[in-house]
């Protein structure tokens, strides 16, 4: 403040020409923080990954070639099927296909074995039609992305299960319930712990005391065992969607703290700042001061604490869904699928049933390279 | 120092007694208390149990106290080591946990050191050869490493075991020496087998460990100090082992209670995926079964581990670094 007032008057007419304005010194502080996160290899691909994740949440049913719970009797516990374009004797061929099966039960072991039938094969096409669905909820189509056009034959992307149930169709459909409960929990760590964190820092004292102690507490208990505890003590017969709510609430619970601590640490810090008193001398309101002022100077923090509280959100679900205290069929999440998967021996005989985990950790890599761009662009004013 | 420890121990009695709080109410907020779960079992088995002895049986236990009695007896009881009966064991508590802990306690301890012992040369080699290729791998690894959760490294690892070499990686021991009295070919076995939970436990917590250590080292490689020790004609190890690493290993250190918590909070699940027979799939399965004597008592334990291995690690700490001594 005081070095501006009492640094020298510009005289222009000295110059010859006026200095260059850069286009980073008219640039807003959302606009300054879009250019440096831009640099940032890793955080664009994290965020495209994320918005194919999104077009999967949205359309869900135009992708996946199969209704989620219909059961294919004829191929139970496969294996991948993957398209080719290469036949057997190492000719191109187009449209791509899949080679046809037949079961066959082994003489031994009495498992039915699905072994390759070289006469038959069963073509793969674009568009074709399917099931009857709403895409978006509303428009009635029956038209998917892709899927076998040749009558009789199917095509399981990710294998089944030992259901008989397409894997590639469950693990797209999943993606909701599972990315649905990160966000939300996201959601309500955000108010918790902008209220607690905003409390906090705001009334300070003791009530700053109660809040920090108590943060410090929950960082120094292992949270998995309490989420374990508190997820098992829900009801056995509460309808799936209680669950669910009730599963998401619990994980939020224990995230806020984060957020808690850096909202606390802002208030303090921009309570000093020379804007807020000038929006107290031109007789603001504290709720304004707090909503139009100080909060949208540290927004970009909180969201870089949300990008990291998402993933963490998301691992737990998928943990506690694993061990079969979390999500419960029919609700679909990849932890729910992977619950298939918890036995040596299952995996031993179906090893795909773990592909549900490999877009866990997508997308938990997506939102860590996002999170590293976001804290890198977060303070736009260094360099 | 001495005010500095006191003050920390209280504190850290303090948190014991809240975690005490939290799991007791954990145990009484599970629906129906030990006597109607008694008098369920007794009817199962056939017997006749009239409302008239459930209420004796509550009585007897206590259970018709007000919760802060119960809570002061429960207390007293666990202090003594006494964390009441277990109907799924039919067994005390305390003794099913005692087999139980030194496992738990070993490989908590294990994957401490093995994060420690592999993330710093690591840290410190991306530090010094920055961008080079051997940088950019651990930094990947250490991307994947915070990426995938414990259950999914330990099904993977466990399918590769079994399908590329035969040995399954379940347990503790091998099934010849799981009785055997202590020797030095069972403790070979017990090492062997605990390689596989504590790469598991210790992957994420080594990821990030690397990604601190090299951040600190590169904070310290631009120091003036660096530049005069090298003018003044030190060989670049020694330099390096002697000023900045040295420094760069107190922020390191100082988040050894916070590894240690992400330990205790992994363990559970990892010991449940790989059957170990630690303390993980002794409280899924009490849990599950609603024996919220066990569960109550677990809880406490994994908590009261993590919070005395912070105040261990904060005292290591302060020897280590006198400059916390001050504040």
């Amino acid at each position: 403040m005081d070095a501006s007032a009492q640094a020298p008057r510009r005289r222009w007419w000295l110059f010859r020409r006026q200095p260059k304005i850069r286009r980073h010194d008219l640039a807003s502080q959302w606009q300054l923080m879009w250019w440096k996160f831009r640099r940032h290899t890793l955080a664009m691909i994290g965020m495209v990954l994320l918005g194919l994740f999104a077009a999967m949440v949205i359309f869900a049913e135009f992708i996946s070639p199969y209704p989620p719970f219909e059961r294919n009797p004829a191929y139970v516990a496969g294996a991948p099927q993957i398209p080719s374009v290469i036949d057997e004797n190492g000719n191109f061929r187009w449209p791509p296909f899949v080679q046809g099966l037949k079961a066959e039960r082994d003489k031994k072991t009495l498992r039915l074995n699905y072994v390759p039938d070289p006469s038959v094969k069963w073509d793969v096409g674009m568009f074709v039609k399917g099931e009857p669905y709403r895409l978006l909820g509303f428009i009635p189509t029956d038209i998917k992305l892709f899927g076998v056009t040749t009558e009789g034959g199917f095509m399981h992307l990710f294998g089944t299960d030992f259901t008989g149930l397409d894997l590639f169709s469950r693990t797209i459909h999943a993606a909701r319930a599972s990315l649905g409960v990160g966000f939300v929990g996201v959601v309500i760590s955000f108010i918790l712990g902008a209220a607690i964190g905003g409390v906090a820092g705001y009334f300070g004292g003791w009530v700053d005391n109660i809040v920090m102690r108590l943060i410090e507490f929950i960082r120094s208990i292992p949270t998995l065992p309490i989420w374990l505890a508190l997820a098992a003590m829900l009801p056995r017969d509460w309808s799936p969607l209680a669950t669910y709510i009730a599963i998401t609430v619990i994980l939020s619970l224990l995230g806020w703290t984060w957020l808690a601590r850096t909202v606390r640490s802002k208030l303090l810090a921009t309570r000093q700042e020379d804007f807020v008193l000038a929006a107290r001398l031109s007789g603001c309101s504290d709720t304004r001061i707090i909503v139009r002022h100080m909060l949208p100077s540290f927004m970009s923090y909180l969201i870089v604490d949300a990008s990291i509280a998402f993933p963490e959100i998301l691992l737990a679900e998928t943990s506690l869904s694993f061990l079969g205290l979390g999500l419960r069929e029919p609700v679909e999440s990849w932890g729910v699928l992977l619950f298939a998967a918890q036995s040596i021996r299952s995996i031993d005989q179906a090893p795909w049933l773990m592909i549900p985990g490999v877009f866990v950790i997508i997308a938990v890599l997506a939102f860590n390279f996002l999170g590293d761009g976001l804290r890198d662009a977060a303070d736009p004013y260094t360099r | 120092m001495t005010r500095f420890l006191m003050r920390r121990l209280a504190y850290t009695l303090a948190t014991l007694l809240l975690v005490s709080l939290v799991s007791f109410i954990i145990i009484q907020a599970a629906p129906g208390d030990f006597a109607e779960i008694y008098a369920a079992k007794k009817a199962d088995a056939g017997a006749v149990i009239s409302a008239a002895q459930i209420a004796e049986v509550r009585r007897e236990l206590g259970l018709d106290q007000p919760w802060y009695v119960q809570y002061g007896t429960w207390l007293a009881n666990a202090a003594r080591g006494d964390f009441g009966q277990s109907w799924t064991w039919r067994r005390p508590v305390g003794a099913v946990i005692a087999e139980r802990l030194p496992l738990t306690l070993a490989i908590a301890f294990a994957t401490l050191v093995f994060m420690y012992v592999v993330s710093i040369p690591i840290g410190v080699y991306s530090a010094v050869r920055r961008y080079s290729f051997g940088d950019h791998a651990a930094s990947l690894i250490g991307y994947l490493g915070l990426a995938i959760p414990n259950f999914l490294l330990a099904l993977v690892l466990m399918y590769l075991s079994q399908r590329y070499f035969g040995q399954s990686v379940g347990g503790l021991f091998s099934p010849q020496y799981s009785l055997a009295p202590w020797s030095w070919e069972k403790l070979q076995d017990l090492l062997q087998h605990l390689i596989v939970p504590v790469i598991v436990l210790g992957t994420s917590g080594t990821a990030f460990l690397i990604r601190a250590m090299r951040a600190a080292v590169l904070d310290e490689l631009d120091r003036m100090y660096v530049l005069s020790a090298k003018a003044s004609g030190l060989s670049p190890m020694q330099l390096l082992l002697r000023y900045p690493v040295r420094i760069a290993l107190v922020p390191i250190a100082s988040t050894l209670g916070w590894r240690l918590t992400y330990v205790i909070s992994g363990a559970p699940i990892v010991g449940v995926v790989l059957s170990l027979p630690d303390m993980g799939p002794l409280f899924l399965n009490s849990l599950l079964n609603q024996d919220m004597q066990l569960a109550g008592a677990l809880i406490f334990l994994y908590c009261a581990l993590t919070i005395i291995g912070t105040f261990l690690s904060d005292v290591l700490l302060v020897a280590l670094d006198p400059r916390i001594r001050l504040e």
